[in-house]
């Protein structure tokens, strides 16, 4: 297992939203792309730019602070909404590596762990102190092996994620290597569950 | 001999699918019997499969459609009278995603096919969904599904990947949540009413890691197509899936569509689809009740699906809030929509009104709003679109004469697809523009930048469009009969 890639430390960027939908994560408009990479300017397209394209100057993403900064601090219920992975994609293409909220939507959650963009779930109170906290320079501590978030105050505290995904993202691996090998398990299932329907008789029935 | 443990619904389809279990380690590998693919959230999956040098494992269980991204005018792109960027950015998709069926032998019912519609709208439409089934689709909609009593649940893109390469997807067991709606629906109170209703309730994270099961006598006493409307809109209270036990309805609907089990096979399967009900006495995690007989027609305020509120109420104080933060969502929402606490949102002018999207597309809710457009006029200076969910709800309500009295009354009829839903395809609102829309999101900017969407059933919908403000479908009901 090599834990250094996911022992990080990083300034963090505090939205203190609840909410936040993929729609305002990754506009639609911008899903007619057929590539993962090229999203993260346009995350948040519609409150980080002005009508005329500007930066939206009150926009936190926009401030000095958010420069560099690997951590998203996003308030309950975070990337609700469309299934759209885009989101995901735009979050690590503006150079997050994780995010932090009281609570994740499901299909958000799935979909970042998959892309290595670590959902950290804490509690309300955590989250309350996360945002309240003012120092612009105020850094957080991320260690996936140990499952760790250290606070600014240097308190730490153990975050949950599912087994397999932390053993994935230590790794290198992937779900899709997982469901490969179990091929001979899904072979088995097919020969006892056999389809009730055919697809591919759309091609000849008009 | 002990009886066996009563089981939920989804506790059955949940085992019936079960290729590995679940363990500490490892989350379960699940079996997918309909895969359903769009363009918009495939193409990335389509790439891991050519770069790794993998093949789809089951086509006979895939299908794809544009719906997304498409024009909803006629001639599809080629009658476009401009080709910008964003339309040639939507060619290459659904060009590419052409590419990827026929490599890939994925059946594709494209732009242009009698069978083209909004993904949500054609599987059960064929006939591919069935009781039973497990359903994913790169898509938070899949919910609708669950309607026949499947399990049914958007997926990311690569996830998609997974399905198609493994036709599995890798699962942790959700919780289970009842919702249990018992009493009669008053005039004027729709299935759309029920689920708006629902989401207002739980809020939008409030099933957030359970699946719904949706019961009682108002549940029992619905359509297919009202219970599809249901459950398409589980994911806005955060569900991971909605359904519905299948009975005398689901197989009255199903029997004799095109992919339904025909002959020996179907009574084989009606009598297994029987046994999909949840046992006296199994347990689910949470449960709800709302009283079907207490509701009235529903429509949000705010910017998100959880922000509903009785069409004859004042729209609620933030102040009500407890939690700051909550408020503050509140107070923004407010802001964004430009309405104000305490004030009647009847009355309220309105720009645009929007039929259409795999919540309120099919048939029935197109006879619902030409019911109440019929004789009557879209007010001035409203704009109204009618976008049928499929080519085949198209053609059966151009057979009832539907579309002329939409015509007729000053609305535009349109070819089928997801449209002004998600403003993908160019049908979108202006800035600042207030629409009433039977879709399902109401999320800022989510019908065209700075528009500003209330969410309501076709009826109250076709109320707004005749009178050109938010009206209570209720006096029109009473209008019509006297
Ligand atoms: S109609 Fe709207 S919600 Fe439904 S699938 Fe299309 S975009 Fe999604």
């Amino acid at each position: 297992m090599s834990g250094t890639k996911w022992k990080f430390e990083s300034s963090y960027v505090r939205l203190p939203r609840e909410n936040v939908d993929t729609d305002q994560i990754i506009p639609a408009r911008f899903l007619t792309t057929t590539n993962r990479a090229g999203l993260g300017p346009n995350a948040f397209h519609d409150w980080r730019y002005l009508s005329d394209g500007s930066p939206n100057p009150d926009f936190v993403l926009n401030r000095p602070e958010a420069n560099g900064a690997e951590i998203l601090v996003a308030g309950q219920n975070f990337g609700c909404g469309s299934s759209r992975e885009h989101a995901v994609w735009a979050l690590a293409g503006s150079g997050f590596r994780a995010v932090i909220s009281s609570e994740f939507a499901d299909i958000f959650r799935g979909n970042a762990l998959i892309n290595g963009l670590l959902p950290i779930e804490v509690t309300p109170q955590v989250l309350g102190v996360l945002m309240q906290n003012d120092l612009p320079d105020a850094r957080l501590g991320v260690d996936l092996e140990a499952q760790t978030l250290t606070l600014p105050d240097g308190a730490v505290l153990r975050f949950a994620v599912p087994a397999f995904s932390r053993y994935s993202m230590l790794n290198d691996t992937d779900e899709m290597s997982f469901l490969l090998g179990a091929a001979p398990d899904i072979a088995a299932y097919e020969r006892t569950h056999p389809a009730s329907i055919d697809t591919t008789r759309l091609r000849t029935h008009g | 001999m002990t009886p066996a443990t009563p089981r939920t619904l989804f506790e059955k389809l949940w085992e019936r699918h079960v290729v590995r279990a679940e363990t500490p380690e490892t989350p379960a590998v699940l079996y997918v019997d309909l895969h359903l693919v769009h363009e918009v959230t495939s193409a990335q999956a389509f790439t891991v499969l050519r770069e790794r040098g993998l093949t789809v494992r089951a086509p006979h269980r895939t299908v794809a459609t544009m719906d997304h991204s498409t024009p909803t005018t006629r001639g599809g792109f080629a009658g476009l009278p401009i080709r910008d960027a964003g339309t040639n950015a939507r060619v290459a998709q659904v060009e590419q995603l052409s590419r990827n069926c026929e490599q890939f032998g994925i059946p594709l019912l494209a732009l242009g096919d009698r069978r083209q519609g909004i993904v949500h709208v054609i599987g059960p439409e064929l006939g591919l969904t069935q009781p039973g089934m497990t359903v994913v689709c790169g898509d938070s909609h899949t919910s609708t599904h669950g309607a026949f009593g499947a399990l049914a649940f958007g997926i990311g893109t690569s996830q998609v990947g997974h399905v198609l390469a493994s036709q599995c997807v890798l699962q942790t067991k959700p919780k289970t949540l009842e919702v249990k709606i018992d009493g009669t629906l008053s005039p004027g109170v729709t299935a759309k009413d029920v689920i708006l209703a629902v989401c207002t309730r739980l809020g939008i994270g409030g099933a957030t890691g359970h699946v719904i099961e949706y019961r009682g006598s108002a549940i029992r006493a619905m359509s297919m197509e009202e219970r599809m409307t249901v459950c398409n809109m589980s994911i806005e209270a955060g569900a991971r899936a909605g359904m519905i036990a299948p009975d005398e309805t689901t197989f009255a609907f199903l029997r004799d569509r095109p992919h339904a089990p025909q002959g020996a096979a179907w009574d084989a399967a009606i009598a297994d689809w029987r046994t999909l009900t949840t046992d006296e006495g199994a347990r689910f995690d949470r449960s709800v009740t709302l009283d079907g007989d207490a509701l009235a027609p529903m429509i949000t305020y705010g910017t998100n699906p959880g922000m509903g509120m009785a069409i004859d109420d004042a729209i609620p104080h933030p102040d009500r809030l407890e939690d700051r933060s909550e408020r503050e969502n509140a107070e923004r929402a407010l802001r964004y929509m430009g309405l104000t606490a305490g004030d009647m949102l009847a009355g309220t002018a309105i720009d645009v009104v929007f039929f259409g999207s795999c919540t309120n597309s099919r048939i029935s809710d197109l006879r619902a709003a030409a019911g109440m457009l019929r004789g009557r006029q879209v007010a001035r200076g409203v704009r109204a679109l009618v976008v049928p969910g499929s080519q085949q709800v198209k053609r059966q309500a151009e057979l009832e004469g539907l579309d002329k009295i939409f015509i007729e009354a000053g609305a535009e009829w349109r070819e089928s697809g997801c449209s002004m839903c998600i403003a993908m395809n160019g049908d979108q609102l202006r800035p600042g523009e207030l629409a009433v829309s039977t879709s399902n999101r109401n999320f800022e900017g989510r019908q065209g930048t700075g528009g500003r969407t209330l969410l309501a059933s076709p009826l109250t919908a076709a109320a707004a469009a005749v009178t050109g403000v938010i009206t209570d479908p209720r006096t029109l009901l009473a209008a019509a009969v006297a």
